[in-house]
């Protein structure tokens, strides 16, 4: 179980398929308009359970609870070997060679 | 009385929701007709520019370095005609507090928001904007919330964008993400309506006024330390508050350079399409805003722009991803600076345009933003790669946005295009005949003049050719 005023991450779905802006490409209107949003559970909960947060600004959100203490996964990402040969061209060109 | 907040009930009150969130009363600028007093509305509802560097100035926003990348300059002049190659500039704005000069833009809207009295400031964002009125809300004690696109249907996140996210909460700001959309406009009034908040909008006078000071620093910086103004500047363009402000600010200094504005080209790819969302490599300063924007920049979500780039812009050039990718990473490797992609797109623009230049020349890029996880070349091709582009060393002038990367096998391959800037003109014309429905009147047509930065003759004839 989850506590109370435990932070949190909620997942909510704001627009259904039907209910998309007529601008929007196709593939944009085959999918819901989703929200995302974090605050402290204000009361106790499980994981798909649907609840109420408050978030910083003292707002109240409702939506699917699915994370506890959200974290940041976001990285360097993957060694790109092109940034090596770009290196050296720009070393050789500029002082000459092997420095 | 609870109010209907379905999509069109919300959509009706915007006008209503608006005024009430940003406090100016656009009629008064209006002349009913296509025509609007611009500069009376950047006058009545700005600062001026001793007050914005006062406001800014109190809250370590702007007085940022000039920096002379010399050789960065050499590999231009090895590529460039004997005697080629002018002297490239680098504003580093990212030593502003949220690490771009957005900072500037925040800095004013929200002590503009404190003075209304309002106890919240609300922004729809997705690029360093956020964090700047984040970090300026937080420097006031007003709430901050930021509205984000950040994830395509399957919720994979933008690199950059979820960077973005953990700024902004560092800084203390609500953040509500959502997926690939223009409804994110729907959220954003509601949660203005929700919580009587000030709209930190980009686009309002005190925002773009807000870059002025950056216009004028650069003009001053180099006066004193050269001796003249730069002879070029350039400027990522997206929304077109870089260039206006950047262009106004020189103006007021007396500089008379040449303003040019850079964007990274991504023809082809839909701004709102959910499949192409994460098959782009960059999240601002691109031609899926700068096109549309200049050529009719009240689009936004304010009635008037004061972001008006058109009037200010003598050249628009558009550049490849590889192009921008490869100067970022010689940045790094010749200058010993790492900067964000984004904000480098001015950059890789100059480093050609200096090529054109006399050596005893200077070029000036107006920015430059943070770098760090997400938000970095490296973290950008991985990306890239995962979602199935393909990277390799050619010619960018082959580049399909998209489909791939094509990073220069060599730095003289870095050729950015002229953007048919004649044709913007005509564009913005014809939109205003089509979007007002009137005959244009004689104000009209010097409205429009200015708004092209072309002639009351070149307005005339191309009504004629509608
Ligand atoms: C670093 C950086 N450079 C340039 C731009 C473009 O500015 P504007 O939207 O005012 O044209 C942005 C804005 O998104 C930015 O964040």
């Amino acid at each position: 179980m989850i506590k109370k005023g435990e932070w949190v991450r909620i997942h909510k779905t704001i627009l259904e398929p039907s209910e998309r802006a007529p601008q929007v490409p196709e593939d944009t209107k085959q999918v819901p308009l989703e929200m995302w949003d974090k605050g402290f559970l204000e009361a106790d909960a499980e994981l798909g359970d649907e609840v109420t947060i408050e978030t910083v600004t003292g707002r109240k959100e409702t939506g699917t609870l699915i994370e506890v203490n959200p974290y940041y996964e976001h990285d360097f990402g993957k060694f790109v070997p092109e940034l090596l040969v770009i290196d050296k061209q720009v070393r050789e060109i500029v002082f000459g060679g092997e420095k | 009385m609870t109010k209907a907040n379905d999509y069109n009930s919300v959509m009706a009150r915007k006008a209503e929701i608006m005024l009430k969130s940003v406090g100016i009363d656009y009629s008064k600028f209006e002349s009913g007709s296509i025509a609007f007093d611009y500069e009376k509305m950047m006058r009545e509802t700005g600062y001026t520019l001793e007050e914005m560097q006062e406001i800014q100035y109190s809250v370590g926003v702007g007085n940022t370095p000039v920096l002379e990348l010399r050789n960065l300059t050499e590999l231009a002049r090895k590529c460039a005609p004997v005697g080629k190659g002018a002297r490239i500039f680098m504003k580093d704005e990212a030593s502003n507090p949220s690490g771009s000069f957005k900072a500037r833009r925040a800095a004013n809207s929200v002590y503009h928001a404190k003075r209304l009295g309002f106890k919240g400031v609300v922004t729809a964002t997705s690029g360093n904007y956020g964090a700047a009125v984040a970090s300026q809300a937080a420097i006031a004690g007003l709430k901050c919330i930021v509205v984000q696109e950040c994830y395509d249907s399957k919720g994979v996140g933008q690199p950059e964008i979820v960077e973005k996210a953990r700024k902004c909460e560092a800084l203390g700001a609500e953040v509500v993400q959502l997926s690939v959309g223009p409804e994110l406009f729907y959220k954003f009034l509601l949660l203005l309506e929700e919580t009587g908040y000030f709209n930190a909008s980009l686009y309002t006078p005190f925002g773009i006024a807000g870059v002025e000071t950056l216009g004028y620093e650069i003009s001053m910086q180099f006066r004193e330390k050269y001796g003249k103004d730069p002879d070029v500047v350039v400027c990522t363009n997206a929304g077109g508050g870089n260039m206006t402000g950047t262009a106004r600010g020189l103006i007021k200094a007396g500089a008379t350079s040449k303003l040019i504005a850079a964007s990274v080209n991504l023809a082809g790819l839909h701004m709102a399409s959910d499949g192409q969302f994460n098959k782009k490599s960059f999240t601002t300063g691109h031609t899926g805003f700068g096109m549309p924007f200049a050529s009719w920049p009240d689009r936004s979500d304010v009635p008037r722009s004061a972001a008006r780039p058109l009037r200010y812009m003598e050249r628009y050039v558009t550049v490849a991803q590889g192009e921008v990718f490869y100067i970022t990473e010689a940045l790094a490797r010749l200058e010993g600076l790492e900067k964000g992609p984004a904000g480098n797109t001015a950059l890789a623009a100059a480093f050609y345009l200096a090529q054109e230049m006399d050596q005893d020349q200077t070029i000036i890029v107006s920015e430059t933003e943070y770098t760090g996880a997400g938000k970095h070349i490296q973290p950008q091709l991985s990306f890239a790669r995962d979602n199935g582009i393909e990277i390799f060393f050619g010619d960018p002038a082959e580049e399909v946005p998209g489909k791939n990367i094509i990073l220069p096998s060599h730095p003289s391959l870095i050729k950015p295009r002229d953007v048919d800037i004649v044709h913007m003109r005509r564009s913005l014309i014809k939109t205003a005949v089509n979007t007002y429905k009137v005959e244009p009147t004689e104000e009209d047509i010097a409205f429009l003049a200015e708004e092209t930065n072309s002639s009351v003759e070149f307005v005339k004839e191309t009504l004629k050719s509608l």
